[in-house]
């Protein structure tokens, strides 16, 4: 089946099967390998994507779904300059270690800026659900900080 | 003992030059010291190579999981060698012998070090008979800045350094103590001339290599002991870092398995019809498991999940977590055990201190899992005669003996290439890398196509080597000041090495004795290894005593260790940062902890209350950490406070379960890990003692559990015995 839809500001037509996850259709048949496979089942938001403006997770999204609208994946974040606010955070502050959920927490951060640019604590911490097992969380904190207070 | 150890040089193919360093050895008066360095060996611990183009390259023997260690190294040698900072990067040295880690293995062995447990699958082999042909290529143990950083790469750095000198002395016609070094350019003093390190590289190619090159004093350094932004972030923000589970190959295959939910059970029948026809390439059946082979690996995983495989149990699909506690208790009370440390007679204090002075508990813990964010996964090719392999291992050479063992190859037959990983924490080592056994015959049967295998997260939970579920007892004897008079403990231990059951206190009469332990349920090296029982052990017993005694917790602590020492100054700072003894809002209490893990001291201090729906709450840790001196401090706190969130999490959450012989979480579902917004506050600070550096990696790990579970007992008077604490304070309400 051909599915249309934009990803990172570009129109694709993908023939594929209309069940298979956004997640597999960004990585195996567009390789925009940046969006993470963590669990499959939409807990740990390695697979975060933008659908609309919106975060989504794209493990648990039918391609099917999705059709005409637009996708925004990490490698389509930065602005003119090559990098969004928050990938330099990330960088000011140093916030990966092993980096293997990091897209997915820079999508869901940038989806909460779009929607909120100044976020309390408490919206930072109900919004950013992702899981890191390395601990990065008080950077990604103070990075996401950095970006809101220069609002 | 005598030693000589000389440093390799040669041009690179563009013009460059390309130093290393290799020893060998003579004649040794410590056995160990034979086994590590055989005669004729040549074992290398980095690379440097500078090109015409003034790019320095470090290649490091140490795979990136995350801990930062690839700049750190990369430091280091930039230090010595006078570098641009802003022209190093590093690349991963392939999983050969010539690049096997020297370092590692002494630094071990000289400096007084047991080779920790996590290092068990290479240690074997180099320890015993391959030491002459094989060495160290191992991430693990907290080693990397430590051995291979400070004797290795500065040394490689600082003869690099001089053969630039002299290349430059030479085309000038100066003497080369006249030449300073800075930024990679190499000046004159008197004439002001100056040349690019990129200028003088194929002369100084050409130069004899310096035997013993003069390293800086540390009051030189200028790059070490500052913060650096890391090599590896910029491409962890945009995508574009690449790890294992990326890789692509023409050509390439995937595979997806199901695996007999019992560990160690066999594939008895399966029947490929449940799998669509269309896309699938092939079923393969294997002794424990199940493969389909798709040209996508989403494919793959849903003929997998289609199918209805049959395994069996091998007799244990009756097991269960109450089978796991009868075990261990038969094992404590029956086992004769090993004695590991003895020191006075504490059997018999104890057998004749009076009841009321003697205190008694029995403590557990239960498997965790690693859950590093990206599911295990390999990628093999067995083609024209040679398996190569693609991955994440921690153990690019032990992982190259583990596929010759399981393909029947020779050396040259296997090839292996080292990838990022996304976390690893002791996983994927060869001990545990039970899926080499499934991905060599698949990648055999599909040749000559390559073919990648990925953990479905549900695979990757129930077929993980988790830290072990252990127990043990211990028994006090306390003097008439209220100090222990003896110490007696015997614990279940995993057949593997342990270095973390010493006490750090000073006891008169100490017995440790030590069971092997072990079920079906496969185990493994879980970050900081047998350190993270026993210092829950160990840490939680030592506040049962100064509880039982009527001291102050941290007080006790002090009396038992001795003035001057790096742990009491640890346990001081840690008490210090956390205002200890100052008053706290009601219902909470302070915990403290003390522990030594790879060469560095940790004392933390959590400060935890219960909340109102009975579960703990923690509100803020803080950690004084001497690992000896900092090459890169901003990273070294983030691995201290990574380690502390991973510990918290283990602590308050996780526990895997055994249900009918299985494994019973499949994904974070049913196995928490801690969230953004549960993260405490967290403080640390560090203590430059000029010692012998220690590890990173993992010493903030262990005592977090028995730092948090004190701070409980003081919030609640009521004690846990067992992990996770969420669990045992439900079951205590």
């Amino acid at each position: 089946m051909n599915i249309r839809l934009t990803i990172n500001g570009e129109p694709v037509a993908i023939d594929t099967d209309p069940d298979k996850p956004l997640l597999w259709v960004l990585r195996e048949d567009l390789k925009l390998i940046g969006t993470k496979y963590g669990c499959g089942i939409g807990a740990c938001g390695a697979c975060t994507v933008h659908v609309d403006g919106l975060a989504m997770r794209s493990c648990v999204l039918p391609v099917e779904a999705v059709a005409q609208t637009s996708v925004t994946t990490i490698e389509g974040l930065a602005d003119e300059a090559g990098r969004h606010a928050l990938q330099s955070a990330w960088i000011a502050n140093q916030v990966p270690q092993c980096g293997y959920c990091q897209s997915g927490m820079i999508m869901a951060a940038a989806a909460l800026l779009k929607d909120n640019p100044r976020p309390s604590d408490d919206e930072i911490d109900a919004a950013m659900t992702n899981l890191c097992r390395c601990g990065t969380y008080p950077r990604v904190r103070r990075a996401i900080r950095a970006v809101a207070d220069d609002a | 003992m005598k030693r000589r150890s000389f440093l390799i040089g040669a041009g690179a193919a563009t013009g460059g030059l390309v130093i290393g360093y290799r020893a060998w050895s003579h004649s040794f008066a410590a056995a160990a010291a034979r086994q590590v360095e055989g005669p004729g060996e040549h074992l290398l611990a980095g690379w440097i190579k500078i090109g015409p183009d003034d790019r320095v390259t470090v290649e490091v023997p140490h795979i990136d999981m995350g801990q930062g260690t690839h700049t750190a190294l990369a430091m280091m040698a930039a230090e010595e060698l006078d570098a641009d900072w802003s022209a190093v990067s590093t690349e991963r040295a392939p999983g050969e012998k010539s690049f096997a880690n020297r370092f590692l293995a002494r630094g071990w062995v000289m400096q007084g070090y047991d080779v920790p447990a996590y290092a068990d699958g290479v240690t074997d082999l180099v320890f015993t008979e391959a030491a002459r042909f094989i060495g160290l290529q191992i991430t693990g143990g907290s080693t990397a800045v430590r051995f291979t950083g400070r004797i290795g790469m500065r040394m490689v750095g600082a003869a690099a350094r001089q053969m630039l000198v002299e290349a430059a002395a030479e085309r000038w016609g100066v003497p080369a103590e006249r030449l300073t070094v800075r930024d990679g350019i190499v000046s004159d003093r008197q004439t002001g001339r100056q040349a690019r390190f990129g200028e003088l590289a194929e002369a100084a190619a050409g130069m004899s290599v310096p035997a013993s090159p003069r390293l800086k004093d540390p009051a030189e350094w200028r790059l070490v002991g500052t913060s650096p932004i890391r090599l590896d972030i910029p491409a962890k923000t945009n995508g574009t870092f690449g790890y294992g589970i990326d890789l692509d190959l023409p050509d390439l295959l995937h595979a997806a398995i199901r695996t007999a939910p019992v560990h160690g059970g066999r594939l008895v029948s399966v029947d490929p019809a449940p799998a669509p026809q269309s896309g699938v390439e092939r079923i393969i059946e294997l002794d424990d498991a199940v493969a389909v082979i798709a040209p996508s690996w989403w494919q793959a995983r849903r003929a997998a999940d289609l199918l209805e495989p049959q395994f069996s149990g091998e007799g244990k699909d009756g097991f269960a977590d109450a089978s796991v506690e009868t075990l261990q208790d038969e094992a404590l009370e029956t086992g004769e055990g090993t004695l590991l440390e003895e020191t006075g007679d504490a059997d018999s204090i104890l057998g004749q201190a009076p009841a009321g002075r003697i205190v008694q508990a029995r403590y557990r813990v239960s498997y965790l899992h690693h859950a590093a964010m990206e599911p295990v996964n390999a990628t093999a090719q067995f083609a024209d005669g040679t398996l190569t392999f693609w991955g994440g291992e921690q153990d690019a050479l032990g992982t190259k003996n583990l596929l010759m063992e399981i393909s029947g190859l020779s050396a040259r037959r296997v090839v292996v290439n080292a990838l990022p990983a996304g976390g690893s924490f002791g996983r994927r080592i060869p001990v545990s890398a039970d899926y080499l056994r499934r991905l060599v015959p698949i990648a055999m049967a599909m040749a000559p196509r390559p073919v990648k295998l990925i953990l479905s997260r549900e695979e990757e939970f129930t077929h993980g080597a988790y830290r072990p579920a252990l127990a043990t007892d211990i028994a006090a004897a306390l003097g008439p000041d209220g100090l222990p008079t003896a110490w007696s403990q015997r614990f279940l231990s995993a057949p593997t090495r342990n270095e973390a059951f010493h006490l750090p206190y000073t006891i008169p009469n100490q017995a440790l004795r030590s069971i092997d332990f072990a079920t079906h349920v496969q185990t493994g090296t879980w970050r900081a290894v047998a350190h993270t029982q026993h210092a829950f052990w160990t840490e939680s017993f030592m506040d049962e005593l100064a509880y039982a005694a009527g001291f102050d917790p941290f007080e006790y602590r002090r009396a038992l260790l001795p003035a001057g020492s790096r742990q009491l100054a640890v346990l001081e700072r840690a008490a210090a940062m956390a205002g200890w003894g100052e008053a706290l809002p009601g219902g909470r209490g302070r915990g403290i902890a003390l522990h030594e893990a790879y060469g560095t001291w940790v004392a933390q201090v959590v400060e935890a209350s219960l909340g109102n729906d009975g579960a703990p709450r923690v509100h803020r840790v803080v950690a004084a950490v001497d690992c000896g001196g900092l090459c890169h401090p901003d990273t070294a706190h983030q691995q201290v406070e990574g380690g502390i969130i991973m510990a918290l999490s283990a602590a308050l959450f996780e526990r895997i379960t055994i249900e009918n012989g299985a494994v019973r979480q499949r994904n974070f579902s049913d196995y928490r890990l801690m969230q953004l917004a549960e993260v405490p506050q967290i403080d640390v600070q560090f203590i430059e003692s000029g010692a012998a550096w220690g590890g990173l990696g993992e010493p903030g790990v262990p005592p977090v559990a028995p730092a948090l579970a004190n701070a409980l007992y003081a919030a609640t008077g009521r004690r846990a015995r067992d992990l996770p604490l969420a669990e045992a304070y439900a079951a205590m309400s």
